[in-house]
């Protein structure tokens, strides 16, 4: 047998929007045979991951909250997965953000400091993070350290300053020995949007950076720099687009937008720091942005549909006894559909039977 | 027994299941292609060895579960990459994500288990010689397994034919597939070993290290394995040093956690990781930026003719 990748010299709009949504349908039938394989029924395990999820206006609320950091977090590595430089560390950025912006929460506590408080958080989030991200690409450029294995070990070093930190020196020393800050002041706390509404101002900063980003990869020249840093690196140098400044700039964004994520999370959602503020939104934020096809829009849309399987996975605990770890095999199965999905948009597949002919 | 002899024992324990997992890897990366889910393969390897130890009652069965729950995990991996060239990074992610996921719905009905310490060599007279005698002739047969696999690749890749046609194909795969040689089918095999060192990994730890299960109890190794890879130059030979010398970082890290030293735990537990930078760096530096990684490392291979 004979298997060959043919590319399409075509490939229609409506086949590259239609590929990720095969995918989801796909993952869908999977998940749903793991789960009939552990006793549960599909049929009400669709209705609390989906239905539920999406049938009220207060888990509709909780979905966009769930989405924002995706949604911040993917559009920074669209930056770089575009550039093909691979950081996949945004959980730790993501950690060291939240880290650099409490931290100014801390030390204003109980002082009357007023509005600048939180712009320093959101500040001080994106510097961290972005310095967290400049480590694993700084060894890259100088000394050609893989960056994919430094910005992944970083994310257990951050894991583990956190850790440290919050059982440590920033533990609230009235919190009855638990392992956590006192509460952000509601000068250090993002505010809410007003009237009936449970959702807080971060919704607001992720549609902001989506748009940003569309407009900075469709309009101007450095998101054509790095389609064709990704595309052909050698095209790329002739035309004079350093590679090095390219891979510090794409690591200082994603790094950036991950920490103010980070921010946003302890300051909107959670209200201080514990030792654990993420349910690996820097890890889901990588299928997000395949998902999204690594365009901001696009990622905006998969974002929410990822926050779905982590609200329905965090529903299905409850109401169907589902550990949690069943929506990370979801999201896992998910990443693998669409990544053969884009490879069927891209290629058609002969398969021949018999030998190959003589080469 | 020493404190001294059982540090050296604990350092052996350490080393195996990275030597496994990096062995496994390395064949794969001088095959041409980087199968960054060893992670999940491992943490597959040591859910399903676990559950297939304690279900059958037996070592030998849940040895054959991890091993088989590697290799299916990277026939997927295979599918995807070699059958439908899509990008390796990307799918290994998925493959670690998946594997994680997977391992703990697959564990937690066998969470709170617990396994009884596997056999060791026992040779009369030798393993009862002081300090060496543990050490060198009282072992678990996976580390003898490690060891005689070190080699037999090491053999395998400088003297066999196969391990030629391998190299080859990892070198440059254009130029292998204009020779006539079989990149796709060397890659599946190499994917498939790959797979199957990194799910014997997986049981090494949950049937000797820790003799019970717990969700993500692989805690990065997988991905140190990737990095003792790059560490060791693609050389196995080097790889074992540097397991064994990574090995040895870890437990005197634990010993420095339990003796005190005044650090803070987390910075001690942190220290691999760090450490694993640090090496990665130095490394880079002795090699004043002349690559040694395999040619056609990465990329996708789709035959034109």
């Amino acid at each position: 047998m004979r298997i060959e990748l043919l590319p399409r010299r075509n490939v229609s709009l409506a086949a590259r929007i239609l590929a990720p949504l095969a995918a989801l349908a796909v993952s869908f039938v999977i998940g749903g045979l793991i789960l009939a394989a552990m006793g549960r029924s599909p049929a009400s395990a669709f209705d609390v991951y989906v239905v539920q999820s999406l049938s009220d206006g207060w888990a509709l609320q909780q979905l966009a909250l769930k989405a924002t950091p995706l949604a911040i977090i993917a559009v920074g590595l669209s930056f770089c997965f575009r550039a093909n430089l691979w950081n996949i560390g945004a959980e730790g950025q993501y950690i060291v953000g939240a880290l650099c912006g409490g931290w100014i929460a801390l030390i204003t506590h109980g002082s009357d400091a007023g509005a600048w408080v939180l712009p320093a958080m959101l500040l001080a989030g994106i510097v961290g993070g972005a310095l967290w991200a400049l480590v694993a690409a700084g060894l890259k450029v100088v000394f050609g350290v893989s960056e994919i294995l430094t910005s992944l070990m970083l994310v257990y070093v951050a894991e583990y300053w956190l850790d440290y930190l919050v059982r440590g020196p920033w533990r609230d020393p009235k919190g009855f020995n638990f392992p956590q800050t006192v509460t952000f002041d509601p000068s250090a706390t993002l505010p809410m949007l007003g009237g009936e509404l449970t959702v807080h101002a971060g919704v607001v900063i992720a549609i902001v950076v989506v748009l940003v980003a569309a407009f900075i990869l469709r309009f101007s020249l450095f998101g054509y720099r790095l389609r064709v840093t990704g595309e052909a690196p050698r095209a790329a140098r002739f035309a004079g687009f350093s590679p090095v400044a390219t891979t510090l700039a794409v690591f200082a964004i994603s790094g950036g937008l991950a920490g103010l994520a980070g921010v946003i999370e302890v300051s909107g959602s959670i209200g201080q720091l514990k030792p654990s503020i993420s349910p690996g939104y820097g890890f889901t934020a990588i299928i997000v942005a395949f998902l999204g096809r690594l365009d901001p829009i696009g990622i905006l849309i998969a974002s929410l549909a990822m926050a779905l399987t982590i609200l329905g996975g965090e529903a299905a605990q409850i109401a169907l006894r589902v550990p949690f770890d069943f929506t990370r095999a979801f999201q896992g199965i998910l990443l693998i559909a669409i990544l053969v999905a884009d490879s069927l948009v891209t290629y058609r597949l002969r398969i021949s039977a018999g030998r190959r002919a003589a080469a | 027994m020493t404190i001294f002899e059982a540090i050296l024992l604990t350092i052996v324990t350490a080393s195996t299941p990275l030597l496994l997992a990096a062995l496994g890897e390395l064949v794969v990366e001088r095959a041409g292609v980087l199968n960054l889910g060893v992670e999940g393969m491992m943490v597959m390897g040591a859910a399903c060895g676990f559950a297939g130890a304690v279900t059958f009652d037996s070592t030998l069965a849940g040895i054959l579960c991890g091993i088989l729950a590697g290799m299916v995990l990277a026939l997927v991996f295979a599918i995807a990459v070699l059958g439908l060239a899509v990008n390796q990074v990307a799918a290994g992610l998925a493959l670690t994500i998946l594997g994680l996921g997977l391992s703990g719905l697959i564990g937690q009905p066998f969470v709170g288990a617990q396994r009884e310490v596997i056999a060791h060599l026992s040779l009369p007279v030798l393993s009862d010689l002081p300090v060496v005698g543990r050490l060198v002739f009282g072992e678990d047969a996976f580390v003898y397994i490690s060891l005689a696999a070190t080699a037999t690749v090491a053999w395998f890749l400088a003297r066999s034919r196969a391990g030629l046609t391998l190299r080859a194909v990892g070198e440059n795969h254009g130029s292998a597939h204009a020779l006539g040689l079989p990149v796709l089918k060397t890659r599946l095999l190499a994917i498939l070993f790959g797979g199957a060192m990194a799910g014997l990994a997986g049981v090494y730890l949950s049937l000797v290290y820790t003799r019970f299960w717990s969700p993500g109890m692989t805690a990065g190794r997988g991905w140190i394995a990737v990095a003792l890879v790059v560490f060791a130059g693609w050389r196995p030979g080097v790889l074992l040093i540097g397991a064994y010398l990574f090995g040895a970082a870890t437990v005197l890290q634990l010993h420095a956690q339990a003796a005190g030293f005044g650090l803070p735990s987390q910075a001690l537990a942190a220290l691999p990781y760090l450490a694993t930078i640090v090496a990665l760096v130095l490394l880079s530096l002795g090699r004043k930026g002349a690559s040694v990684a395999p040619g056609s490392l990465g990329q996708p291979f789709a035959p034109d003719r």
